[in-house]
């Protein structure tokens, strides 16, 4: 009794520790990228540092570039990849006959896992002469080959998510539809995706998530020209992201100079920027939620 | 129950040695049955009896199940529901279904009741508020909703939701109406009142319903079949089923002696 009594407080405690210690990790990450990204603040005016021109050998850390560079591409990757993952989840999930399922979900899975640096280098040898061809852009290294691989990067996690959101609707659910005279694919569209939303935002947000946050095949495809994305074609033009920035000056910069401070500080935007997804993506949910719009 | 000249009963739906099987598993092993017309239908018995199964094939929701075998027929005035060319949206509008849970779609009390109309191509807005009301009337939640049609439908309670799943089926005026189990998940109150609002649709519907509880069936019933472990064993107008079975297997069920 005595003996077993102390074995449960044991496991207890061991699991308790390890509990905080991961949260504790994360928490020491935050900590360190702030300690060494503040104080950029002290360092470079503010005006500078929010500014349109990224020159750090001549003391120019203006943002924007990087900022409104990430954002095209992640946001682009997306537009992309929704409906395309969204109607791949429905084949699979809704239209398929079981045993294409069973080839398929596999498949997709294994998408995932392919290394990004594959992907940079299929984005590099086959994308970027492509898009140099047939949208006819002075390099294939440029916004729009950078959108295509993410898409194909956050393609298997957006179908897995979504499919498992479109599971999860009850059976009966398209019973109901069925049963009111709809076709299978109005039941699709205007019961089982509706009622699968919450679950596919979701889906969407974390590969916005991956898309956003991936740093090597977008360097290897995008050009990595540091010039604001402003003209109505700048898809066709190169780009340079957040992730791929710090990737590529990380290396050579001299550490505790304002350099490597401004680099830290594009980590604490680009969490800012991640975390801001996510808590609109929570909030968006839980509002619908209330309203009763979504189970 | 609608009789023709000779006091016969008219029939709405004919069931024909209808043999249906899950994989290896006989689940309906030979039924005839004649569902009169304009009258409360009840199908009762034991769990697992096949009664929900024979609902279903009468709408044919069960087509999208793999690895059935269904044999004889089933004919809805007449036409044979099973024959190639079927068209199965129309027949799923002329036989409307309730199920076991109230199943709210997402969105309002209006979309839910209008989902069936607009998914058939209604649009005129003038009729789509009259359906709106007629079906909320026919099922007895008219009063307690008309302030609030813009509500989300998961706001109201689990009698409120039946009761609206009953008005959608109704919004598309269904000759036939099946529900299974309707009441289930209900508490009495809220099951008296899904009653009453059978009560008040059964000489303009057909009805078919697979009851709760013995004293559901015998409260609703115009007409009664009694199913066990897949086989019809007594059919008749209520009063024979439930005062005066003819099979001993039905009188021991009745009288509770098993089930």
């Amino acid at each position: 009794m005595h003996n077993s009594r102390w074995s449960e407080f044991a496991v207890e405690s061991l699991i308790r520790v390890l509990g905080f210690s991961t949260v504790g990790l994360v928490a020491l990450i935050f900590v360190f990228l702030l300690r060494e990204g503040l104080p950029v603040l002290s360092e470079v005016a503010l005006p500078n540092f929010l500014g349109r021109a990224w020159y750090p050998t001549f003391g120019s850390f203006g943002i924007l570039p990087l900022v409104l560079g990430s954002v095209l591409v992640t946001v682009t990757a997306i537009a992309i990849a929704l409906p395309l993952g969204l109607a791949t989840a429905v084949f699979v999930r809704e239209v398929a006959p079981g045993w294409a399922r069973e080839i398929l979900k596999p498949m997709i899975e294994v998408l995932a896992g392919i290394p990004s640096v594959v992907l940079g280098f299929f984005g590099m040898t086959m994308v970027a002469p492509w898009v140099r061809q047939t949208l006819g852009t002075a390099t294939g290294l440029t916004a729009i080959t950078g959108s295509l691989i993410l898409t194909y990067m956050a393609l298997p996690t957006l179908i897995s998510v979504a499919e498992d959101a479109l599971d999860a609707v009850p059976k009966s659910y398209r019973d109901a539809g069925l049963a009111m005279g709809a076709t299978q694919w109005q039941t699709i569209w205007r019961v089982i995706v509706p009622a699968a939303r919450s679950g596919i935002v979701t889906a969407a947000m974390l590969a916005m998530g991956r898309a956003i946050g991936e740093t090597m095949a977008v360097m290897m495809v995008t050009g990595n020209a540091a010039r604001m994305p402003t003209e109505w074609d700048a898809l066709l033009r190169p780009v340079r992201t957040m992730t791929a920035t710090v990737a590529a000056e990380m290396g050579e910069v001299a550490k505790g100079s304002t350099h490597y401070h401004a680099l830290f500080a594009i980590g604490i935007v680009l969490f800012v920027i991640t975390f801001a997804i996510n808590m609109t993506a929570a909030r968006a949910i839980f509002a619908k939620r209330r309203r009763g719009g979504l189970r | 129950m609608v009789t023709d000249a000779e006091g016969l009963l008219k029939h709405k739906i004919c069931i024909d040695n209808l043999h249906y099987s899950y994989g290896d598993e006989e689940v309906l092993k030979g039924i005839n049955l004649d569902i009169p017309a304009r009258a409360v239908t009840v199908l009762f018995g034991p769990a697992g009896g096949g009664k929900t199964t024979l609902l279903r094939l009468i709408n044919r929701l069960n087509d999208m199940v793999d690895g059935t075998k269904m044999t004889g027929t089933i004919r809805l005035d007449g036409q044979d529901i099973y024959a190639p060319g079927t068209e199965i949206s129309s027949l799923r509008r002329r036989v409307g279904m309730v199920f076991a849970l109230p199943l709210p779609l997402p969105g309002t009390i209006r979309e839910n009741v209008l989902y069936g109309p607009r998914l058939a191509g209604m649009k005129d807005a003038a009729q789509c508020e009259e359906i709106l009301s007629r079906s909320l009337q026919q099922a007895a939640i008219w009063d307690e909703v008309k302030d609030r049609l813009d509500d989300a439908a998961h706001r109201l309670s689990g009698g409120q939701q039946q009761r609206l799943c009953i008005a959608r089926s109704l919004a598309l005026e269904p000759e036939v109406l099946l529900l299974d189990e309707p009441t289930s998940g209900l508490d009495p109150i809220s099951t008296a009142k899904v009653e009453e609002s059978l009560f008040a649709l059964r000489r303009d519907y057909t009805i078919v319903i697979v009851p709760h509880s013995v004293q559901q069936a015998a409260r609703v019933a115009d007409y009664a079949a009694f199913f066990l472990m897949g086989e019809l064993i007594e059919h008749g107008p209520d009063k024979q089923l439930f005062t005066a079975p003819k099979e001993p297997k039905t009188e021991e069920y009745v009288t509770g002696r098993f089930g």
